[in-house]
């Protein structure tokens, strides 16, 4: 669907946020989110339980108010077009919310029905999918396991064709193999076109992302694609494993030169300057030195690649 | 797509376990067993009779207490103080104390005293007992009378509308009601905050659905399931206690439908008010209960104190109650409801008007 435009900004742009903010009473959930999304990407928002995710996608899809700023979906502005915007928009909240007492084919088909359309005039967009859960099409939603609800949401959601996809943390409570499905799908909607914003609070599926918001306490800390953010991380980032991990965090947090240190898997990810000059800058030899002189065993140290969790860490520190 | 999602409510309902069933078992319960439990005529009073008389008269007078049906004589004490006992160990709830010389000073003075003395734990049984006692002395007081002089003026009562004075065909029309407003009321208001609970409204707001037409989607079945009770209602009515309207029926269908509307007005106000089913059902129970106790179900309005009648105009179903006991009983006709019609009407703009205004405010 082409968006009537009214300017140039409204043609560029499949999404633009310009200061939203929004409170629960003394609450502030959202503050000055500012960003865009270009038509045909797969745009990222990656932050903790309890950030603003939920809040913002509600927003965008006119089911919540913003208490200040403005938003527009495909150049319709989401308070004044919001009936214009429930056209083109599919949404799939982040708690399953579809009949649980109906079967999955009427749910699929209540859903293209309330578009008008019909399951097979779109059917093409959702075979995947669908495809997937069509042999359990008589059984009632609520009898089917999370992954295959998802995949049933996800079809529910694109029923009707939508130029823009919402999906409010899809993958949050599936197992790793629909995980794994569910961002081929996504990007498989991508080539035919249609804009996806999805949020997680799994770091490592922003790099199945094109561009990714970080987000924290109802702010964006940093927007771009997940290689520039890693690239932007300005210190050098050194694993450390050894006996007692407990004793060895304490201590690490203790030596002059490191910035900081968190438990990472298995491991313990320290950031230094990179180009420290000072005397008591750190690289890899000094920090193992100063480790052994402590009297730890079994040191492994090795220089590592920063990813975005250490970004999203580092952002939040500063 | 209205006609859809009616399907798809009616296909939700029918799946439902309980909802189907309770809808044809309500009105059975409302009509067959609620009048005859919820019933304020007393019978089977046990009554000590203490004769220290023992004269024809006096005997006489046991004799006509007994068989006027609302007494069972349990005892016959020799003194008061015997028949007191009786009463403190719950065998008997009255004693009739005649005194002696009873009939001596009937005969020669034209006069005599007579004690009744009541167990008013249930104060509806002993208030009712006495009445009904000092009703059958009088009734016996007015024979010995006309016995002994000619010309005393007798009253005979005559009962309009309920001339056997029925309690059930009281009852019955008003429970009616109650079954129409849970239907409508209840059910629909439940449904939509359901939704709300389990989330499924926010995927319908996402449409394009028109707000409207998602309402009506709900209320349509509760209205259609409403009109199918109360008609199991009137024939339950009619099978069980040959009560059939005086006034006709489009009467009642046409007030059970402004009152229908008015209470799923109520109802759309809870929902929007609630978020979860225990705040829907508190709130429900709470303004049901408050509406009925205020209509006159079980008491005549005209029975409340006076700041109780005026506080009765809110319960909508004051008005339908009277509508339909006015009709069942006295054949009423639209003409002589219009308080009652322009009442519930003025319910019908208030909460829906508010419903409007209220969902409004919350999105």
């Amino acid at each position: 669907m082409n968006p009537v435009s009214k300017d140039n900004f409204t043609v560029t742009h499949a999404l633009s946020c310009k200061n939203i903010s929004r409170s629960y009473g003394k609450v502030k959930a959202l503050g000055n989110i500012s960003f865009d999304v270009e038509p045909g990407e797969i745009f990222g928002v990656i932050g903790p339980d309890g950030a603003g995710k939920s809040t913002l996608f509600r927003i965008l899809t006119t089911l919540l108010l913003p208490d200040s700023g403005s938003a527009s979906v495909e150049g319709f502005d989401v308070v004044s077009d919001y009936k214009k915007i429930r056209k083109i928009v599919g949404y799939m909240p982040g708690r399953f919310s579809l009949y649980q007492d109906l079967t999955v084919e009427e749910n699929l088909r209540i859903f293209a029905t309330l578009f008008n359309t019909t399951i097979e005039e779109n059917y093409y967009l959702i075979k995947d999918i669908y495809s997937q859960i069509e042999p359990f099409k008589k059984r009632m939603a609520g009898a089917l396991s999370g992954g295959m609800k998802q995949k049933l949401a996800l079809s529910c959601a694109l029923i009707h064709k939508p130029s823009i996809l919402f999906l409010d943390e899809p993958t949050t409570g599936i197992d790793p193999v629909s995980r794994k499905e569910l961002w081929e799908m996504l990007r498989k909607l991508k080539s035919q076109g249609i804009t996806i914003i999805v949020s997680t609070p799994y770091m490592d599926e922003a790099s199945l992302c094109d561009r990714i918001a970080l987000i924290q306490n109802g702010e964006f800390l940093k927007i771009d694609t997940p290689k520039a953010i890693v690239e932007s991380f300005g210190r050098r980032l050194i694993s450390v494993k050894g006996d007692n991990m407990g004793l060895l965090l304490k201590r690490l947090r203790e030596i002059p030169g490191v910035i900081s240190c968190f438990a990472f898997g298995d491991s313990h990810h320290v950031t230094t300057e990179r180009d420290g000059n000072s005397a008591d800058s750190l690289t890899a030899d000094s920090l193992r030195f100063a480790l052994e002189k402590q009297g730890h065993t079994n040191i492994e140290i090795t220089p590592v690649e920063a990813n975005i969790e250490d970004c999203f860490m580092e952002l939040i520190a500063r | 797509m209205l006609k859809y999602l009616l399907e798809k409510e009616f296909k939700q309902f029918f799946r439902n376990k309980a909802l189907p069933k309770i809808a044809v078992v309500m009105p059975f319960m409302a009509i067959l067993i609620f009048p005859l439990v919820a019933n304020f005529e007393i019978k089977n009073i046990n009554l000590t009779v203490v004769d220290n008389d023992k004269s024809t008269i006096s005997r006489e007078l046991t004799e006509k207490v007994r068989s006027g049906g609302y007494f069972r004589i349990s005892e016959v004490a020799d003194n008061y103080q015997e028949a007191m006992r009786g009463i403190e160990l719950n065998t008997s709830d009255m004693i009739l104390e005649i005194p002696a010389y009873f009939e001596r000073d009937i005969v020669k003075e034209g006069t005599a005293r007579l004690y009744i003395a009541a167990n008013a734990v249930s104060g509806t049984k002993g208030g009712l007992g006495s009445a009904y006692l000092a009703g059958i002395v009088g009734d016996f007081n007015k024979n010995i009378s006309t016995v002994l002089k000619d010309g005393a003026i007798t009253i005979s009562p005559r009962f309009w509308y309920n001339p056997r004075l029925l309690y059930t065909h009281f009852m019955v029309p008003a429970l009616m009601v109650m079954v129409l407003a849970m239907v409508c009321g209840f059910l629909p208001a439940l449904n939509i905050v359901g939704e709300k609970e389990s989330g499924t409204i926010e995927q319908i707001n996402v449409t394009p659905v028109k707000k409207l037409t998602f309402i009506l989607s709900k209320l349509i079945p509760y209205w259609i399931i409403g009109f199918v009770v109360l008609t199991i209602c009137f024939l339950a009515a009619w099978m069980a206690y040959g009560l059939v309207p005086v006034g006709s029926l489009a009467t009642i269908y046409l007030f059970a439908a402004l009152f229908v509307l008015s209470f799923s007005g109520f109802g759309l106000v809870i929902s929007n008010y609630a978020t979860t089913l225990q705040q829907a059902m508190f709130m429900m129970f709470f303004f049901l209960l408050t509406f009925i106790f205020m209509s006159g179900l079980y008491t005549p309005v005209a029975n409340m104190p006076d700041w109780a009648q005026k506080l009765s105009i809110i319960s909508p179903l004051k008005y339908i109650i009277i509508v339909l006991r006015q009709v069942y009983l006295k054949g009423s006709g639209f003409s002589e409801l219009l308080t009652s019609f322009w009442m519930l009407s003025a319910f019908a703009v208030f909460f829906n008007g508010w419903a409007v205004l209220s969902y409004r405010k919350k999105s």
